[in-house]
């Protein structure tokens, strides 16, 4: 099975054998992808049932959770990665969910579309709120209630004492390097306690 | 026809398996001898590693699936998940239910004959616990040549008996579904419980337990302590939808006789069990439930009690339950989790209640298939 570009990045940076902590982990595909692949250990976070049904299906350990709840379950350092893919702009407690991450997890990884790509802003300045392959929503229906761009990400972290260890920005599944806010849609941190 | 209904386990037959040897009880005494009244359904496979034990609740016994007769008004009281292509599949597992020690269909109980008076135990019968009741099912698994569990599940007081298992035996559970279930009851759930059994205990029937020689039956206090479990079977928005302030005449009446539905109905399930079930069986039960913690042994600490488990998890809740509500099944999955034992944990949304454990709602029964499914998998692995 092929992985979403930006999963592959992900277990790209998971050494086999770690405990792994995937929060919003939908239905299970990196997880499942994980533990075949890379002999990890650990759960999957999902508030979604149908999704929790699509885990157990799969043999992925889920646990079903509402993030906004918070990590409370989970004990200091219990994890060696602790994974929000694609789920920290439609959080509500964006800055929390951040601390959370790295006191429950040695080393975080983030994904978020990027509000910067220059689509995005086209079509703001086409008069209209960005609709895309990575923001497939209309306005009035989005999960999506906190947008970012790189800097922004990056402002964050550095107000909160957050190392940035690694970036890949992502666009139609390979890296940008060059201009990556504009021409990035997809951005993939690594960050832990410096 | 019952026996042509599709996905049934069609007519089963109970079974008695009698214990000779005395059972050690966790209160001190012993049972000097005793019977388990059991039903299977399957077929167990040659490498003996299909078994699945369901463990029942409160109100239950091992008549768990099929008929006796055609004539049968109801069939077993897990009929909807256990049968042929349903969750708990008898065409892949060898299924047993069991009736536990203390109870009144069959297994050795307060209405059986004590041996050494030649009447019934009554009040004599030992106080039994999840403990005692998951050893007396180990040694029915010996009997019947079972060494490991591919499965053992429950759902309220069956769950905690499934846990009880994954902690006591290890090496025997390969898999534990413990389903809308607690670590241990709270003061609000003792507190009922105990109102259930003072409405048994001072009915002028009960005669200290011993009604039997009586010629009585305690039916008031046993009614009384049904209806009130029943309510708290139920969600407030589950009762509300069914019977609202509905009226039975139309009109108030002014006195005390039954006027609305619920009353009806919390009446007429009354009257049904108390005429079926045995008011020291129902004392037994709850004190075990009240008195189940298998925290305990380890200072209170569920992470330690469940360290030594091997057993891959299923927890289950059910959103509108309040008697075991979702917040008490995630004591039992962040025990696991903070174990590092591998758990899967579904909030169900349902408006049943406590009993939505034996009810359909969506997917409950999709999830108990993926994770059977699963467990099926490894048995052929």
């Amino acid at each position: 099975m092929k992985l979403r570009a930006d999963l592959k990045v992900i277990a790209d940076w998971i050494p086999p054998k770690s405990r792994v902590l995937d929060l919003g982990c939908g239905d299970g595909t990196l997880m499942a992808h994980l533990m075949r692949d890379k002999r990890v250990q650990g759960y999957g976070v999902e508030i979604d049932v149908d999704n929790v049904v699509k885990c157990v299906a799969a043999g992925v350990p889920v646990i079903q959770s509402d993030l906004e709840a918070g990590l409370a379950d989970f004990g200091d350092a219990s994890f060696d990665h602790v994974i929000l893919s694609q789920t920290l702009q439609a959080m509500r407690n964006t800055e929390e969910i951040l601390i959370e991450l790295l006191r429950v997890g040695r080393e975080g990884i983030v994904t978020f579309p990027n509000f910067g790509y220059w689509e995005n802003r086209l079509q703001i300045m086409q008069g209209r709120m960005p609709v895309s392959e990575t923001i497939p929503y209309q306005w009035y229906n989005t999960p999506n209630i906190h947008w970012c761009m790189l800097g922004d990400f990056e402002a964050l972290c550095a107000k909160n004492g957050i190392a940035i260890r690694e970036r890949v920005v992502l666009n139609n599944d390979e890296r940008v390097r060059f201009l990556p806010n504009l021409r990035g849609s997809l951005a993939v941190y690594r960050i832990g306690r410096p | 026809m019952s026996t042509t209904t599709p996905r049934s386990v069609g007519l089963v037959r109970a079974q008695t398996a009698v214990f000779e040897s005395p059972l050690a009880l966790e209160c001190g005494t012993a049972l000097p001898a005793y019977q388990l009244q059991f039903e299977t359904y399957g077929t167990l496979n040659a490498a003996k590693s299909n078994a699945v034990l369901i463990c029942h609740a409160l109100s239950g016994h091992h008549h768990v699936a099929g008929r006796y007769s055609d004539a049968d008004k109801y069939p077993g009281w897990w009929d909807n998940m256990v049968g042929p292509g349903k969750p708990i599949d008898t065409e892949r597992f060898f299924v047993i239910g069991v009736n536990n020690l203390g109870g009144c269909h069959g297994s050795t109980g307060p209405s059986s004959i004590n041996p050494d008076t030649g009447k019934p135990w009554g009040s004599a019968f030992p106080v039994v616990t999840v403990g005692d009741w998951v050893k007396a099912q180990a040694r029915l698994a010996d009997r019947l040549g079972i060494d490991t569990f591919a499965a053992v599940i429950g759902g309220s007081l069956g769950g905690m008996q499934a846990l009880q298992w994954s902690i006591d035996y290890p090496d025997r559970v390969k898999n534990a579904l413990v389903i809308a279930s607690a670590p241990k009851l709270s003061a609000q759930n003792i507190a009922f419980n105990d109102v259930a059994r003072q409405a048994i205990l001072t009915d002028p029937d009960f005669f200290g337990g011993d009604f039997y020689e009586h010629g009585a039956i305690p039916r008031r206090g046993l009614r009384l302590a049904r209806m009130l479990g029943h309510i708290t079977y139920l969600s407030d928005d589950g009762m509300g939808a069914k019977f609202g302030r509905m009226l039975k005449s139309g009109e108030y009446q002014y006195g005390f006789d039954v006027e609305f539905e619920i009353e009806s109905y919390l009446r007429y399930q009354g009257d049904k069990f108390s005429d079926s079930f045995d008011a020291n069986t129902y004392l037994l039960m709850t004190k075990a439930l009240d008195y189940f913690d298998p925290a305990k042994p380890f200072g209170g600490d569920l992470v330690k009690a469940v360290s030594g488990t091997s057993a891959n998890f299923l927890v289950v809740s059910f959103d509108s339950d309040w008697r075991f509500s979702p917040g008490r099944s995630r004591e039992i999955v962040d025990a696991l989790v903070a174990a590092g034992k591998r758990v899967q944990y579904a909030q169900i949304a349902s408006g049943h209640g406590h009993d939505a454990f034996l009810m359909m709602d969506h997917p409950y029964h999709e999830l108990m298939h993926a994770f059977l499914n699963r467990v099926h998998e490894e048995v052929n692995r």
